[in-house]
């Protein structure tokens, strides 16, 4: 690829159909630091996480183990066995009709965007900090969580994203803290008393958003962290939990805006020792110092810099440009865009041959980009999800793996192929040939070339097209 | 209950019927270097299933107590032997076990004694003692022990750390997607001629679509993706050896509605399976593994957080089975590793690697080395019918 196409391909999203190339890649890049909008005009009906909150508890969604909830579920649940969903699923079509705006009001915003580097670093962050909609209360909140805790940061300190993430709601439900009571707490105490009285168990500490914070947000899992370190962080973050849903933050928590809180009554007393530092502040700040030691610390540095340089450059990438970017993030305390600088300095990342194969989200993407058209709506989330990558659902929160062996299967490009002769059939004007100099310029190889011209139809031109090596990598 | 059988260093074998013994003596007739006509089917439960919700211990005196709610739903369960208790929402099992088609592998576990879900998963799929010790699935690399020519299939959209490898392997998944015309694939071909990742994949792809025969499942659920197992399962060339992800087992909060839903799902999925093969049941083996355990206690939220040892689950017409084998190693806060999780007495890739050495007529012991270099042990005999 030149360098031209490396900066649309690479490092942006695909090129925008009548746009003109950048006549100077690596400043075409730079300047995007300064026209994104974290809030753009597009997203300014979009709900916010209180409202959202709002509907997840009118909807009950959060109190799927009372009786009456449980009743209601069953009334809902349909005879026939194979139409079964899970049985959440039933109460779920508002937060569904929210989710389905969140796909189209992002996907839509990247095929159009004039900042496609940092829409990629955006959807780069939103996966690095995944939360999975397949959890019933985070359905409705993908988006938001999206647009309020990574957008406003991708241009800032990395702490300053960490310490957004980890205290929204969307990420408090997903991975349970929210409920997570110090068993010393001063509502575990009180809580106790009524547990024996009615039989029901204590609250207690749930460690599994303390775990992942350590395993997958910051030092990484080879990180050199203990169990230990991650019952402490665990203790230390009781507390941080949200108002609005749940028995607690219904009943005791009374707020017009719910949104994260930190709860003082739940919160574990003590000092706690983490990574054999010892933080005896109290309350809120204590798991907010261990999070600001952790967004600088070296094996994070290490870890973050191996998954950028693994997100554009190479699923093995090279130990000099990972070491570059490491170094670029120590040295600035974490500052994001002097990492990005560094990444669009680093010789490593332009090399000519595509390294990279798109993923399924990449590929729509820059289709869209490439027609200029719009895909809304339920299509656009099934094709997604026909694809095999429904949006902010990677199931795990790992987020989607980063590397061509997850994508690059018999089953998935079959996909691809349907996909692109159906888009083939609805695009009867468009010309194939013109089209394939908007999307790889001088980079088409002659047989790809070949095959276009020798299509049968213009429809059968445009598929090829579409499934083209060109196309599938960058 | 003390001395129930749940004595520690006990060999419990919970038998079905009467008379069956314990352990087989090792099957040793290898086989013909001809196409087999076995059928392997791995289920992976990704998230950490809860062995002890799936299999409950009912027999041991500790667990209504430190599972409190979730130890509930068993009060009523017919015993599995004398101390277990199947999950409810499992009849398929229970079924199974009565016919000596079904055997469970309690307190079990891979080498990795961490609690994150991608390590594990990823030495349970590529049979490392630590993550990341091998680029190859465990798989993948036992293939090359079968009859040339045994094709190995992933029922999903990817194809899953167990199966990858150097041996080329398939996936189908089913797709709501017009089909592509005929015309347009062929030219696809052309298009790839060049090009090798994309050449082999795209060959592959044709071959899956073959094996599905027309008989593609629509629709998410369970049981269509049991059926379409079946239907690549088949055929005369389709594949032998196939492997289905399941996920949604991480159950740290409400535990018990999700791992209803969840089992349920299971239970079709196995359903659809057994009637798809039909008589190719009798010769198959079907495995159902999780990354890790979890805790033996209820946490605060209703729900279990990540543990260590777990249950692994052989069935089929293939398996030697109405049985629970197990160490069991007791759940008193002074029986737990760490004061927290089940403790491993049992290796799983020693059990897998003996599973299908006998299962495939090759030799366990080179299985093992195989699958498993490094486990240490010796691969458990007496697994699959003789």
């Amino acid at each position: 690829m030149q360098s031209v196409q490396i900066a649309i391909r690479r490092f942006g999203l695909g090129r925008l159909a009548e746009n003109g190339l950048p006549a100077d890649s690596k400043r075409w890049l730079l300047e995007q630091f300064d026209s994104f909008e974290p809030s753009p005009p597009a997203f300014a009906s979009m709900p916010n996480v209180s409202q959202q909150i709002r509907q997840i508890a009118d909807m009950g969604l959060d109190q799927l183990q009372s009786r009456a909830v449980q009743e209601r579920l069953e009334s809902l649940m349909p005879e026939n066995e194979y139409e079964r969903r899970a049985p959440e699923a039933m109460l779920f079509r508002p937060a569904r009709a929210s989710y389905i705006e969140d796909v189209s009001a992002k996907i839509n915003l990247a095929a159009q965007s004039r900042q496609p580097f940092v829409e990629r670093l955006v959807s780069f962050w939103s996966n690095h900090f995944a939360i999975s909609i397949d959890k019933p209360a985070t359905l409705g909140l993908a988006g938001a969580f999206e647009r309020e805790a990574i957008r406003p940061h991708v241009l800032g300190k990395f702490s300053d994203l960490l310490s957004a993430v980890e205290r929204h709601p969307g990420m408090l439900l997903f991975l349970d803290q929210a409920q997570s009571v110090g068993p010393n707490s001063p509502l575990a105490k009180l809580g106790q008393r009524r547990a024996r009285q009615q039989g029901t168990p204590p609250a207690g500490i749930n460690e599994n958003l303390a775990r992942e914070i350590l395993e997958l947000h910051t030092l990484g899992v080879n990180g050199g962290y203990q169990q230990r370190d991650v019952t402490e962080l665990a203790r230390a973050m009781t507390g941080w939990t949200m108002s609005g849903l749940g028995r607690l933050g219904r009943a005791i928590i009374k707020n017009d805006e719910p949104d994260y809180l930190f709860f003082p009554a739940m919160h574990e007393p003590g000092a706690r020792s983490v990574l054999g530092k010892n933080y005896a502040q109290d309350g809120e700040d204590q798991a907010q110092a261990i999070l600001d030691d952790l967004a600088i610390h070296p094996a994070t540095a290490r870890h973050l810099a191996t998954k950028l340089a693994r997100h554009f450059v190479a699923d093995t990438p090279p130990p000099s440009l990972v070491l570059r970017l490491e170094a670029a993030f120590l040295e600035s305390g974490g500052d994001l865009p002097t990492v990005y600088r560094t990444l669009i300095e680093a010789p490593e990342a332009w090399s000519e041959a595509p390294q990279k194969f798109l993923q399924p989200w990449e590929w729509m993407v820059a289709i869209m980009r490439g027609f200029r058209v719009p895909v809304e709506g339920i299509r656009l989330v099934g094709v997604l999800s026909e694809l095999g990558q429904p949006l902010w659902r990677p199931g795990s929160p790992a987020g989607w793996d980063d590397t061509a062996a997850s994508w690059a299967a018999p089953d998935a490009v079959m996909r691809r192929v349907e996909l692109s002769g159906r888009i083939g059939e609805l695009s009867e004007s468009a010309d194939a040939r013109r089209l394939a100099a908007v999307f790889f310029g001088d980079s088409l190889s002659d047989n790809t070339r070949l095959s276009i011209e020798q299509a049968e139809s213009p429809a059968q031109a445009i598929a090829l097209l579409l499934v083209a090596p060109e196309m599938l990598r960058r | 209950m003390p001395g129930s059988g749940f004595n520690r260093r006990t060999l419990l074998a919970g038998l079905a019927a009467a008379g069956g013994a314990t352990i087989m003596p090792s099957r040793l007739a290898f086989a013909s270097p001809l196409a087999t006509d076995k059928r392997f089917v791995f289920i992976i439960q990704r998230g950490a299933a809860d062995g002890l919700s799936t299999l409950a211990p009912v027999g041991d005196p500790q667990f209504a107590e430190i599972r409190g709610q979730l130890a509930e739903e068993f009060s009523d369960v017919p015993r599995i032997g004398t101390d277990f208790a199947l999950h409810p929402d499992l009849p398929l099992l229970s079924e199974l076990f009565q016919q000596e088609q079904a055997l469970f592998l309690n307190a079990i576990a891979s080498p990795y004694r961490d609690r994150s879900h991608f390590d594990a998963q990823n030495v349970l799929e590529t049979g490392g003692t630590r993550a990341f010790e091998h680029e190859d699935g465990w798989l993948n690399r036992i293939i090359n022990l079968l009859p040339e020519g045994t094709r190995a299939m992933a029922v999903g959209s990817s194809i899953p750390a167990a199966l990858r490898g150097p041996i080329e392997v398939s996936n189908y998944g089913s797709s709501v997607l017009p089909d592509a015309d005929e015309d347009l694939m062929r030219r696809v071909a052309k298009l790839y001629g060049e090009d090798e990742q994309l050449s082999g994949i795209w060959r592959n792809a044709l071959e899956a679509r073959d094996m599905a025969m027309g008989a593609e499942a629509r629709g998410n659920n369970f049981g269509a993706t049991g059926e379409l197992a079946a239907n690549l399962l088949s055929g005369p060339n389709g594949a032998r050896i196939a492997m289905i992800e399941t996920g949604g087992w991480d159950t740290h909060v409400n535990q018990q509605l999700r791992l209803g839903y969840q089992f349920r799902g299971l239970n079709d999925l196995l359903v659809a399976l057994r009637d798809g093969l039909g008589g190719h049941w009798a010769n198959t083996l079907v495995l159902i593994a999780t990354e890790f355990g979890r805790t033996a206690a209820i946490n605060g939220t209703r729900g279990t957080d990540h543990g260590t040892a777990s249950l692994a689950m052989l069935l089929g017409g293939a398996v030697n089975g109405g049985r629970v084998i197990t160490d069991w190693p007791g759940l008193k806060s002074s029986q737990l590793l760490e004061g927290r999780d089940l403790k491993p007495t049992m290796s799983l890739g020693a059990a897998i690697a003996g599973a299908m050495g006998e299962h495939f007529g090759i030799d366990p012991i080179l299985a093992m080395s195989t699958a498993f270099p490094g486990h240490g042990g010796r691969p458990t005999e007496g697994l699959i019918r003789a």
